[in-house]
Order: structure tokens, then C-alpha cells, then sequence
């Protein structure tokens, strides 16, 4: 019953954090609008677990561990980066300029 | 009433994403993020995945959105200098193409699941009831989903030392 | 088949065998002579032994049918079977019994000669390595096998005139013969490929027995195939236009001008025209051809024989011409004629080669003693050396005596069967007369500047200097024997093929006749009266006498000076003395155009520019552009990364959800 207004939810949460990182610059906070993209695909994952069997709300919790380890990984990275110049404006990070 | 409940939590949740990929100030654009985290854990909850809500609090909430806060603070981000956004054409066309994919998203989850594959309803509402929230998760993790679970421990290590090399000051 | 003759493909085996252990001699141990000697030497004596063998295997044979060996299918393409094969029949064992015999009398010979040279045992590989080439060439059983030898032949004359090839002249000498070569090879080519499009075979046997219905007589196709054909011979065998790197070819150890520029390797022409007798029978236009190119060569290399001072060319030029009579003996039908005259010719030129090369030592030695440099070749630097060579001088003039046709000896009686033959087929075409009076006048000729030779070379007054004359001395008795062999060769291998009205007659031309007697079907063999004959072989004293007592008579030895000392020639003597200038000829008509081509268009605009340029570095240019191009594609912006990255997946999506 919830289904389909889920799957709707989880449709513009998607499209917002795929805006989000069109639009923004900050590299931290288009990490923040891929971590939004991840829960909305969450969210998608749980109201369809409920039709179709409980793997859904497992793949979730998979979906979880890997975005904690991924957000680590690019926090980082985001700091080394300042290391090397003090800015997290994508505009700024172009050094593989082809 | 849960159909309420529902789109209650659901508004917050799009009004707090909105805002969100909107704010100048990292921080704020943060903390709207971890509005909007709730706001999904409420609707797990309503979708009877309540382990994975509380999971949700802990882990997304409570962990990785204060490590963002955290390495935010460490560059001293806090304060939102000038606007990082692209400009008006930038934003207009990112905003066409994220209705654009909202559109066709909206589409594809118009689709729903077949009659062989679906379960009756209620099945799951009475397991969950019978077995307990967590246990109906654990279930299928330790035994049919063992080998992805032993897997994504080693990647959570590969994850912690990379991380920790990356970031460090001097090798 | 009759087990001698199945021997023969030791007989190729052997010179090969020589060839790979004194190679590896040569890379490895060149110091080794005494190996090199006795491998050289022996792998020929023991082939000409299994050469007997083979030949009396043949002529106690019952049948004297072709016995073809094939040993390996080479090329089964198609419609085409080429095998590796062999062919025992009288032409083929005739030719490998010269080959061998001779050859292995050279090899002996230069055991001597080339005793001092470091490059001992790289001779007697190559020397082996030709003599292999050259039996597979006359043992081929089919085109593609022949024309092996004919091109391993041609290799192993460049890698021997060219033998001393730090000397840059030598060198050329050598690629002058290659080059000279392939442009007859060209015409062989061609003919093969008619041959092949015309009956179907490359096989000797399958090929003549469907060419009298394969081809029209007289037709175009057996014409062209024909001249085609004789178009390699005068590369190979050195006739006009394509003779002029034989006497360069003189660049050459001495027993190597004997081996192959006298005795076999230019006979060969000879030899193909034999074997293919049918096709040129059938094709009357070609067999004068053939006659007339012959007959001209004889009498052009005898001028320029006549005014030559190296003693070497004066052989060369002569073997020239020897090689035209034997094109005018195979062209007008008398194929044992011609094959009679390439053995006894073979006999008396490889002697006359090897004395000269005797008298070339000896000065050579001696100038070495004294530290002069003169030319140890030039005739003017001899003279009166018959006291002080007398086995030399002995065998050399009875190697003169034959070639100049003096009756009894071979060369008489083979030169006359040449020429009856020709002026037998005058009765029915007139030309042949006049064909038949040139080969007479180059037979004068012939017989004056071989006595010119042997009177500035032996007798006279004595030129070479005082401070020599102690270090002159006759040749050790290695290279004096085969001199004694081959005179006793030049004196009885007349034998082979008297004239008809002589008992005993046309010996050879019996045992050819199952080679000849397709050919002979559409060319019948000359036939003259008796009284004809006679008078033909009294006309043919005559010439000879003529030239032996004129060159005695009017040329004065006394009156010879030193090399550098000559007067300039003048007028027809320095047009003889400078070979007609037909080198300079070739150099402006040929020569100079192809350079020319080479330099500017070939290489200038079409190397350089279109294949370096456009295609190679073009293309480099061409990827390095398109880099840049697409390297603007990376400009290192993330965002738009992940654009494009959007803006696929929402054309992905819209597939999916159609």
C-alpha cells in the first residue's frame, strides 16, 4: 500500500541529490547530496523488501557498511587534497587537466 | 493514519533534501542532510523495517554525518564564505534535468512487481511480529548473505586503513 | 629403374655435404686447410665417381626412357604439382659428368692456387655450393627445380667473382653479373608462366610430350615462350645484349673464371635450349633467332678478343664467342652438335683458363718477391716465358691448337659440326649462309688471337723483368696435372662425335637421340653429301691455318712495350681495343636513366616523401592530432564529469523505461 508513494518519495529524493551535485562546487557537500542519493535508493530497497522479502532490507544494510567505508575513503581524500591546496572548490581541483 | 504518517515524514524529508543542496554554509547544508536522514528513518519505520531505522540513526546519522561535520570543522568550513553554486544558467539547467529524472524515475516505479513474486500481504508484518525485528534481518545475513557480510568486514578494513593513510600529516 | 641410377641424388648430395662442412670450416676454423682440401676436394671426386656410376646405370638400362626421382612434393598449389625431382636421362648425365669431372680437376688446381689465401676455405664452400646449384640446374626434372639452380648458380658467381670484395671493383664486377643475370631471368620467368598457362605442368616430361598440341608450330605463344627462354640464356650465357659482365667477371680467382664463366655455369644456356628442344623446333622464328644472335656474338667477342691485352679477357671474350657457336649448333636443330662443342669446349677453355692462371701465379709470386706491382695479368709484362714454363706452355697450346680447329683435335671436329649444320640449313633458308660465313670469319679470328695470346704470352722476347726472372718457375705438379688431364681431353674427346663421313660417327649424337628426337620432329637434323662434307672440313683447315700463320706472321712481339708506355690506339683498333664502347652504352642508354629514376622519383619523392612523409609520419600526426582533439574532452572539472555521467543515465533510463 505504501509501495507506490515510497517509490515516488525515493524518485525526487534521487533527482534532488543528483541536482545537488550538478549544482554545487563544495566538494563536501556534493559528497553530502551522494550520500542523499544512496538513501533514497535505501528507501527504495525497504518499501519494495516489504512486497517482495526481507534480501531487500538486507541489501540495505550492505548499502550502509559500504556508504560508512566510502564516505571515509573521500573524507579523506578531501583532506589530502587540502593538504595540497588549501580549497575544496571542485573548480579549483583540476590538476588531471588533459 | 499510516498513510499519513507517511507522507508527513515524506514532506520533510524532500522539503529538508531541498534545502540541503540549497545552503551556502557546509554546515548547514550538514545538519538539513541529517534532518533528512530522520525523516527516512520515520518512513523505514512505517514500512515495518524498524532494525534498519534504528540502524539508519546510528550509522548514518549518528556516524557519517558527524564525520562529514567533523572533517568540515577541520577545514574550517564552517562558516559559508561566498556562495559555491553555479550560477543562474548552471542552476536552471540542473534543475530541468533533476525534474527530468524525477519524471522518469516516477515512470519506472509505476511498475510494480508482478503477481508470482509478490508475497500476500501482511506475511512480513506477521514475521516481524513472531521473530522480532532484528532477527528477521539476521536470519538471512548469517546465513544465505554469510559471504558478502565476511566481505564487506574486509572491505570496512581496507576503508579505515586507507583512510587513515590518506589523511595522515606524514607518512 | 635400374639401381645405379638411383645413386644420382648423391651425386647433389656430395657437393652439398662439402659445402655445409667447409662453411662451417670457414666461420670456425678458417686456419684449417688441410680439412678444407680434403673435404673440397674429395666431395667432388667422389661425386664425379657417382656420376659414372649413374651414367653406366643408364646406358645399361634397357629402356632408355627418362627415369624422373621425385623425392618431396614442393609446391602442391591448385592445378599446379611442382615436385622436388630428378631426371636421369643422357642430356642431364652428359652435363654432370662435365661438371663433376672438370670441376673436380679445378678443385685440384686450386688447391695450389689458392694455397696462401686466408679466405681458403670460404672458396671451397662457395666452390661447392656452386657445384651443387649447377647439378640441380642440369638434374631438374621440371621448370621451378631448374630454375633453383639456375638462380643458385647465378648467386654463387657473384659471391666468387666478388671473392676479393674489398676491393670495391671486384665487388661491382660481382653485382654486375647478379644484375646482368636477373634481366634474363625475367625472360624465363615469363616463359615458365606460358609454359605452365599452356600445357598445364611444370614437368620436362609432361610439358613436351603436350606441346605439340598445347601450342600451334610457328604460333605466337611457343615464340614468345621460346625467345623468353633464350632471353635468360644470353643473361646466363653471356650473348648479346646481355654479355658484358663476363669479362668483368674476370674480377675472380682464376680457377673460378675456369669453373663457371668457361666451363659450366655459361653453358647452361646451352643446355636449357637442348633440354627444351621441342618448343624452339617449333618455333622457326626463334631457332634463327637464336642462330643469328649467336653467330653475331662469336664474331663480335672474337674483334674485341683480337685487341684485348689481359690475358684473362682475351679467354673471356673468347669464351663468349665459343658460347655463340654453340647457340648456332643448338638453334639450327643440331642439338649434339652444340652439346659436342659445350664438352669439348668445356675441356680446352678450362685448360686455357687454368694455364693462364698458372702464368698469373707465377708472376704474381715473383712480383712479390721483388715488390713491384705490376699487372700480373697483362701480356705485355710476359714473353718468352716457354723456357721457364714448359708444362704451362705445353698444355696451353694444345688447349690453342683445339680451339683454333686444327683437324684431329677435338675442337675441330666440334666446331665443323656446327658450322655443316648451318650450312646445311642454308639449302633451305638462304640466311643461314650468311649466318655460316660469320661463324667462319669469327673462326679466323678465333684461331688468330689464341695464337696472339700464346706468342705474347710464351714466346718472343722475354718482358718481365730481370730481377723476376729468378723467381719465375713452373707451377707445383698439383696444379700442373689437371692441366696435362684436360689437354689429354681437348686431344680425344673428339672422338665423341666425328663427322658422319669419318667411321665411328656421331657417337653422341646417338646417345642424345631420345632426348632430341622430339625436337627433331618438326626441325629434322642437317643432312649433307659426303663431298659437301669433306669440303666443309678442308674449308675448315683452311680458316684455321689462315689465322695461326697470320698471327704469327704479322704480329710483332719485339715490338710490345710496357703497359703505362703504349701509344693510344687509334681508330678501328681502339674501337676493338675499347670493347665497341658498348659499356658506355649501356651506362648512358641504361644505366644513368636508372639511377637517375631511382634517385629523384623513387626514392626522393616516393620513399621520402609519400611512404616516410604521408604514410608513416603522417599517420603519427594524424593520431596526434585526434589526441589533442579528444584530450579536450579531459579538462580535469569533476562536476562535468558527473554531468555527462547524468546525462547518460537519463538516456539510459528513457531506453528502459520506452
Amino acid at each position: 500500500m505504501l509501495l507506490g508513494p515510497a517509490l515516488a518519495v525515493s524518485a525526487i529524493l534521487f533527482s534532488l541529490g543528483v541536482a545537488g551535485v550538478l549544482i554545487r562546487r563544495n566538494a563536501i557537500v556534493i559528497f553530502m547530496c551522494v550520500e542523499l542519493m544512496l538513501n533514497a535508493v535505501n528507501l527504495s530497497f525497504i518499501a519494495l523488501a516489504q512486497q517482495l522479502g526481507h534480501e531487500g532490507q538486507v541489501i540495505v544494510f550492505f548499502v550502509m557498511a559500504v556508504a560508512a567505508a566510502e564516505a571515509a575513503v573521500g573524507l579523506a581524500i578531501v583532506i589530502g587534497i587540502y593538504r595540497h591546496q588549501p580549497t575544496v572548490n571542485i573548480k579549483h581541483i583540476n590538476l588531471l587537466k588533459g | 493514519m499510516t498513510l499519513a504518517a507517511f507522507w508527513f515524514f515524506a514532506a520533510i524529508a524532500i522539503v529538508a533534501a531541498f534545502l540541503c543542496i540549497t545552503r551556502k554554509s557546509p554546515v548547514a547544508s550538514a545538519l538539513w542532510l541529517v534532518w533528512t536522514l530522520f525523516a527516512l528513518a520515520a518512513m523505514f519505520v512505517l514500512l515495518e523495517a524498524h532494525f534498519i531505522a534504528v540502524i539508519q540513526v546510528l550509522v548514518y546519522a549518528g556516524a557519517i554525518m558527524v564525520l562529514f561535520l567533523f572533517v568540515i570543522m577541520l577545514l574550517n568550513l564552517g562558516r559559508g564564505g561566498p556562495t559555491d553554486m553555479v550560477g543562474w544558467t548552471g542552476r536552471i539547467t540542473m534543475l530541468g534535468i533533476g525534474a527530468l529524472l524525477a519524471a522518469e524515475l516516477w515512470v519506472a516505479t509505476r511498475v510494480m512487481p508482478s503477481e508470482e513474486i509478490r508475497l500476500p500481504e501482511g506475511v512480513m508484518t506477521e514475521m516481524v511480529q513472531r521473530r522480532g525485528a532484528v532477527d528477521v534481518i539476521a536470519q538471512p545475513l548469517f546465513r544465505d548473505f554469510l559471504v558478502p557480510f565476511e566481505i564487506t568486514s574486509l572491505l570496512l578494513l581496507a576503508a579505515i586503513v586507507g583512510a587513515v593513510v590518506i589523511a595522515k600529516r606524514r607518512l | 629403374m635400374p639401381t645405379p641410377v638411383g645413386l644420382v641424388w648423391l651425386v647433389v648430395a656430395l657437393p652439398f655435404a662439402g659445402f655445409l662442412v667447409n662453411g662451417a670450416i670457414a666461420l670456425f676454423r678458417p686456419q684449417a686447410k688441410r680439412a678444407v682440401t680434403g673435404v673440397g676436394v674429395g666431395v667432388l671426386a667422389a661425386a664425379f665417381g657417382v656420376a659414372v656410376v649413374v651414367a653406366a646405370g643408364l646406358a645399361g638400362a634397357p629402356t632408355g626412357a627418362p627415369y624422373v626421382l621425385r623425392y618431396w612434393d614442393w609446391m602442391p598449389v591448385g592445378d599446379l604439382e611442382v615436385a622436388v625431382a630428378l631426371q636421369v636421362d643422357q642430356l642431364s648425365v652428359l652435363m654432370s659428368l662435365v661438371i663433376t669431372g672438370v670441376g673436380a680437376l679445378i678443385h685440384v688446381f686450386s688447391v695450389g692456387y689458392m694455397r696462401e689465401d686466408p679466405g681458403y676455405a670460404r672458396y671451397f664452400a662457395y666452390l661447392n655450393l656452386f657445384v651443387f646449384f649447377m647439378l640441380i640446374l642440369v638434374l631438374g626434372a621440371n621448370f621451378p627445380v631448374m630454375f633453383v639452380g639456375w638462380e643458385g648458380v647465378g648467386l654463387c658467381s657473384y659471391l666468387l667473382i666478388g671473392f676479393w670484395f674489398e676491393v670495391e671493383a671486384y665487388a661491382n664486377a660481382g653485382k654486375k653479373a647478379f644484375i646482368m643475370n636477373r634481366i634474363g631471368d625475367f625472360g624465363f620467368l615469363i616463359a615458365m608462366f606460358v609454359i605452365f598457362h599452356a600445357t598445364g605442368s611444370m614437368d620436362f616430361g609432361e610439358v613436351f610430350e603436350r606441346a605439340p598440341t598445347a601450342f600451334a608450330v610457328g604460333g605466337g605463344a611457343v615464340t614468345l615462350v621460346a625467345l623468353m627462354l633464350f632471353l635468360g640464356c644470353t643473361g646466363k650465357s653471356a650473348q648479346i645484349p646481355l654479355y658484358t659482365w663476363l669479362p668483368d667477371a674476370m674480377a675472380g680467382p682464376t680457377p673460378v673464371s675456369a669453373l663457371i664463366h668457361a666451363a659450366t655455369m655459361v653453358t647452361a644456356g646451352v643446355y636449357l635450349v637442348a633440354r627444351t628442344n621441342v618448343l624452339f623446333a617449333m618455333a622457326p622464328v626463334a631457332s634463327f633467332t637464336v642462330v643469328a644472335v649467336g653467330a653475331a656474338t662469336a664474331l663480335f667477342a672474337a674483334s674485341i678478343a683480337v685487341k684485348q691485352w689481359d690475358i684473362k679477357k682475351v679467354l673471356a671474350y673468347s669464351t663468349v664467342s665459343q658460347l655463340g657457336y654453340m647457340f648456332m649448333g643448338v638453334g639450327a636443330g643440331a642439338w649434339a652438335a652444340g652439346m659436342f662443342h659445350l664438352v669439348t669446349h668445356a675441356f680446352f677453355k678450362a685448360l686455357l683458363f687454368l694455364g693462364a692462371g698458372s702464368v698469373i701465379h707465377a708472376l704474381h709470386h715473383a712480383y712479390h718477391e721483388t715488390h713491384r706491382h705490376e699487372d700480373a695479368q697483362d701480356m705485355r709484362n710476359m714473353g718468352g716465358l716457354r723456357s721457364l714454363m714448359p708444362w704451362t706452355a705445353g698444355a696451353m697450346w694444345v688447349a690453342t691448337l683445339a680451339i683454333a680447329g686444327v683437324p684431329g683435335l677435338s675442337g675441330f671436329f666440334s666446331k665443323d659440326g656446327i658450322l655443316a649444320a648451318v650450312f646445311a640449313r642454308g639449302h633451305e633458308q638462304p640466311l643461314f649462309y650468311v649466318l655460316w660465313i660469320v661463324g667462319s670469319a669469327a673462326a679466323v679470328l678465333t684461331a688468330f688471337y689464341m695464337t696472339r695470346l700464346m706468342l705474347y704470352t710464351f714466346h718472343g722476347p722475354y718482358r718481365t723483368g730481370e730481377a723476376e726472372r729468378e723467381h719465375l718457375h713452373e707451377s707445383p705438379r698439383v696444379m700442373v696435372a689437371p692441366l696435362a688431364a684436360l689437354a689429354a681431353g681437348s686431344v680425344f674427346a673428339g672422338a665423341l662425335n666425328l663427322p658422319h663421313v669419318l667411321p665411328g660417327a656421331g657417337w653422341l649424337e646417338h646417345w642424345l637421340e631420345p632426348v632430341t628426337e622430339l625436337g627433331a620432329q618438326y626441325l629434322p637434323p642437317p643432312h649433307l653429301s659426303a663431298g659437301t662434307e669433306w669440303a666443309l672440313l678442308g674449308l675448315a683447315t683452311l680458316l684455321a691455318a689462315a689465322g695461326i700463320v697470320g698471327a704469327w706472321t704479322l704480329l710483332k712481339p719485339e715490338r710490345l712495350t710496357a703497359p703505362g708506355a703504349s701509344p693510344a690506339e687509334t681508330g678501328l683498333q681502339r674501337l676493338l681495343a675499347n670493347k665497341w664502347y658498348v659499356d658506355e652504352v649501356f651506362q648512358a642508354l641504361i644505366v644513368r636513366p636508372a639511377v637517375w629514376l631511382s634517385d629523384r622519383v623513387l626514392w626522393r619523392v616516393i620513399d621520402q616523401g609519400v611512404i616516410d612523409g604521408a604514410a608513416v609520419d603522417g599517420s603519427a600526426r594524424l593520431m596526434r592530432g585526434l589526441g589533442i582533439v579528444g584530450s579536450w574532452v579531459q579538462r580535469g572539472v569533476v562536476s562535468a564529469y558527473v554531468l555527462v555521467f547524468v546525462l547518460g543515465s537519463l538516456v539510459v533510463l528513457y531506453a528502459v523505461t520506452r
